[in-house]
């Protein structure tokens, strides 16, 4: 009994402990202490060394022109698409879509797309030479184009299908079908009423995903090595490449921008929040004014289509990657390779094992952590009646909000300073701050809607707390377990900074070798990496649907959910 | 001094009084606790079996063949409890769910299948060990939970509106097999329901609750 009450406090302690004191490891190099390196006095050569950096404007709006553009494009589709088609087939079909789209890492979606929309890429190809009459790639700079479009095209696939999860979880809650009832009564079309009616208080429930997005597409890093552009990148990656420097006086202003970085975040997050209030305010006048239906067929099919073409970008990426990974001579511009050969997998493949390996260690390790975490911390709810407040989940979050750049620098220099060697085991506590919040949320609402009722039964038949937990809650709950673990297990394998930084880079798993591969431009080793990458996260899932339904293939009642 | 008693039972939630009753319930008898729906029914039948949430407060005591229990955690109190719903559970099969109420000291797997087989063929269900309870008729369903609940050996059994989701004849026939075995066994039983009838075939004194 004992060692449970104090579960939620060690999970308390083990996400925001690497936060609180990355944070304190970064300030202080930003402030010109880091005694290792000769900053023993607080100066503010860092901060000035970092505004002399030409870059820095450049940086600084790429930053935040991506964040609010990737995060504002993200929720205009979902919120545009569930408006026109909630509780419609074209719904359920894409939601039967979102486990395997969620599980496909950035990078690899980055590289996908940059595989599609690249001068040489499958779109161009299939329009040459044809329609654009080009004979070559034409020399245009789309992918890693300076204005970071392509980039923010990048970020949109990914949140697309995250934002869209978090509004179907939130949406039972207000209830929907009664609120359109009503307002398909009083004469309003289906999108002008759901807006008007129901994305009110869904927002409300998905506003700290939405932050969570806007926090990692400003501060992202290997999406920006692969679609950003270089002079000057985004900021986060010039904190990364001077933290990469040998030069380790760099380091001093690598902490200054990671420290600004912070403050951007935090700066784009309270413009976003004043973005909340206008909006609400105008959309209070709007829903006053009593207009019916505003372009709702146009919305409608509007929604639609893109959030069609931002799945669709995905898996036609993912497609893109796997005829490059077997693709023998594929000249411009033939749709299709002139051969099909293994080649390329014989030639990568062998090398990906170590770090496919490791990829599977470092995430079956975190994952496994995390279930244990959560499960103890739900568990521990159940059993002592405590009632989480709207706190906690602020708490769940904070991993999420804070940028990576921000406290992972700072424990790098922790370690620097204490000698320890980082090395396979931090990693694991590092992926763990990030796999625990998303762990955590997928399984939290399930476990909280068991009927405890079970529970009473098993108790009045004589079972202990720790046997209806082993012998009736868990195997019960089994399916939704997995998924959570598989969601934990996903989100490991696409980690990239904490692998890099917190493994000094000598920790190497298939994201930081395919994010490696990125200034080569060798596209079959790239292709062969990426999808190795991509089908480690999706093996998860796939365990995760299949186990539940061999060993309960005799047990209907388990089966409906 | 056999039987359920409740001693001077009170519970409050945040200081406002719900439920106030003295019972004292024979072996073998029913007492029938009526009241609408809110009335603090179910929160009585938690303060008996130990499963109250922690934002309820309560005061008197439970005394089960002259022992208190008020004190003893749920599993320790031998107080069998069947719902509206038979929440069987559903990872298990029908003789796995009768298995999981048979006590450990029936040793022996071949014992202990035994038993369970024997309980069922005690309610017509002879050979059903090996199904999914998800595949039972509502009939069936309930016969296993009142089967599972009575090889957990209760000393008393407590009853929340166990026949209301059963249809009119089916519910006559359970409802009779269940009094029918704890009078058997000598249990004292609780009954609440807000039916009349339940509480006319139960038999007993009958108590208004809200």
């Amino acid at each position: 009994m004992r060692p449970l009450r104090g579960a939620p406090l060690l999970t308390l302690l083990v996400l925001l402990g690497p936060v609180t004191a990355g944070l304190v490891g970064t300030l202080a190099p930003a402030l010109g202490v880091f005694p290792a390196l000769g900053g023993t006095r607080p100066s503010l050569a860092p901060m000035t060394a970092l505004a002399a950096w030409p870059g820095l404007p450049g940086a600084v709006m790429l930053s935040v022109g991506v964040g609010l553009a990737a995060t504002a494009i993200s929720l205009v589709i979902v919120v545009l698409f569930v408006a026109g088609w909630q509780g419609t087939r074209a719904m359920a079909g894409l939601e039967q879509a979102l486990a395997p789209l969620l599980s496909v890492p950035h990078a690899a979606a980055a590289f996908g797309l940059a595989f599609l929309i690249a001068p040489s890429g499958w779109i161009a190809r299939a329009l040459s030479p044809w329609a654009t009459g080009w004979e070559r790639p034409p020399d245009l700079l789309i992918v890693q184009d300076p204005l970071g479009l392509a980039m923010v095209a990048g970020l949109v696939v990914k949140e697309v299908p995250f934002l869209l999860l978090m509004t179907l979880a939130a949406l039972p809650q207000v209830r929907p079908a009664q609120r359109m009832g009503v307002a398909r009564a009083l004469g309003y079309g289906p999108v002008t009423g759901w807006l008007k009616a129901v994305f009110p208080c869904v927002y409300a429930q998905i506003r700290l995903p939405v932050y969570a997005v806007l926090a990692y597409s400003m501060s992202v890093v290997d999406v920006a090595i692969i679609l950003g552009p270089g002079t000057p990148p985004p900021l986060s990656v010039q904190v990364v490449r001077w933290m990469a420097d040998p030069d380790l006086t760099l380091r001093f202003q690598a902490a200054a921008g990671a420290v600004l970085q912070l403050a951007l975040v935090i700066g784009a997050l309270g413009l976003w929040r004043l973005g909340e209030v206008v909006l609400g305010r105008l959309g209070r006048v709007w829903a006053e004014a009593g207009a019916r239906r505003q372009g709702d067929g146009v919305l409608r099919l509007a929604g639609l289509g893109l959030a069609m073409l931002a799945t669709g970008a995905v898996i036609a990426g993912l497609a893109g990657l796997g005829l490059w990974s077997v693709a023998g001579l594929w000249p411009f511009p033939e749709a299709w390779p002139e051969a099909i050969s293994a080649r390329s997998w014989l030639r990568h493949g062998p090398g990906l094992l170590a770090p496919g390996l490791e990829t599977l260690w470092i995430a079956g390790a975190a994952t496994a952590l995390a279930l244990a975490l959560v499960l103890a911390c739900l568990e521990a709810e159940h059993r002592f009646g405590l009632v989480p407040g709207a706190r906690s989940l602020w708490l769940l979050y904070l991993p999420l909000l804070v940028p990576q750049v921000a406290f992972l620098p700072g424990l790098q220099a922790f370690a620097l300073m204490a000698g320890v060697d980082m090395g396979r085991g931090a990693v694991i506590l590092g992926h763990l701050v990030f796999v625990l919040p998303y762990v955590f949320l997928s399984l939290a609402a399930p476990w909280r809607a068991w009927d405890a009722r079970h529970a009473s039964v098993a108790a009045a038949l004589g079972a202990g707390p720790g046997r209806v937990f082993r012998q009736v809650r868990l195997p019960m709950l089994l399916a939704p377990v997995l998924s959570a673990a598989a969601v934990g297990f996903a989100v490991s394998v696409g980690q990239y900074l904490p692998t890099l930084l917190i493994g000094g880079g000598r920790v190497q798993t298939l994201t930081t070798e395919a994010v490696a591969l990125a200034a080569g431009g060798d596209r079959r080793a790239i292709a062969v990496t990426a999808l190795a990458q991509t089908l480690v996260g999706m093996a998860g899932f796939a365990l995760a649907l299949a186990a539940p339904r061999i060993l309960w293939a005799n047990r209907r009642g388990l089966r409906a959910g | 001094m056999a039987g359920l008693r409740l001693e001077g039972l009170r519970i409050t939630r945040a200081g406002v009084p719900l439920v106030a009753l003295e019972a004292d319930i024979a072996p073998g008898e029913v007492l029938s606790v009526m009241g609408p729906s809110g009335s603090g029914k179910s929160t009585l039948l938690s303060a008996i079996m130990g499963t109250l949430a922690p934002s309820f407060a309560m005061t008197g005591r439970v005394r089960l063949d002259g022992c208190e229990i008020t004190r003893q955690p749920p599993e320790a109190r031998r107080v069998g409890i069947l719902y509206q719903e038979e929440l069987l559970f559903p990872h298990l099969s029908v003789g796995g769910n009768l298995a999981f109420g048979l006590p450990r000291a029936v040793r022996g797997r071949s014992a202990r299948a035994a038993r369970v087989a024997a309980a069922l063929a005690e309610v017509g269900l002879a050979g059903f060990a090996d199904r999914d309870p998800a595949t039972l008729s509502g009939g069936q369903k309930a016969r296993v939970a009142l089967m599972r609940m009575l090889l957990a050996e209760p000393r008393a059994l407590l009853l929340d509106e166990p026949f209301s989701r059963l249809d009119a004849g089916l519910r006559v026939q359970v409802r009779e097999m269940v009094f029918a075995r704890a009078r058997a066994r000598g249990l004292p039983v609780l009954l609440v329901t807000h039916d009349a009838a339940d509480a006319a075939a139960a038999g007993g004194c009958v108590v208004e609750l809200g």
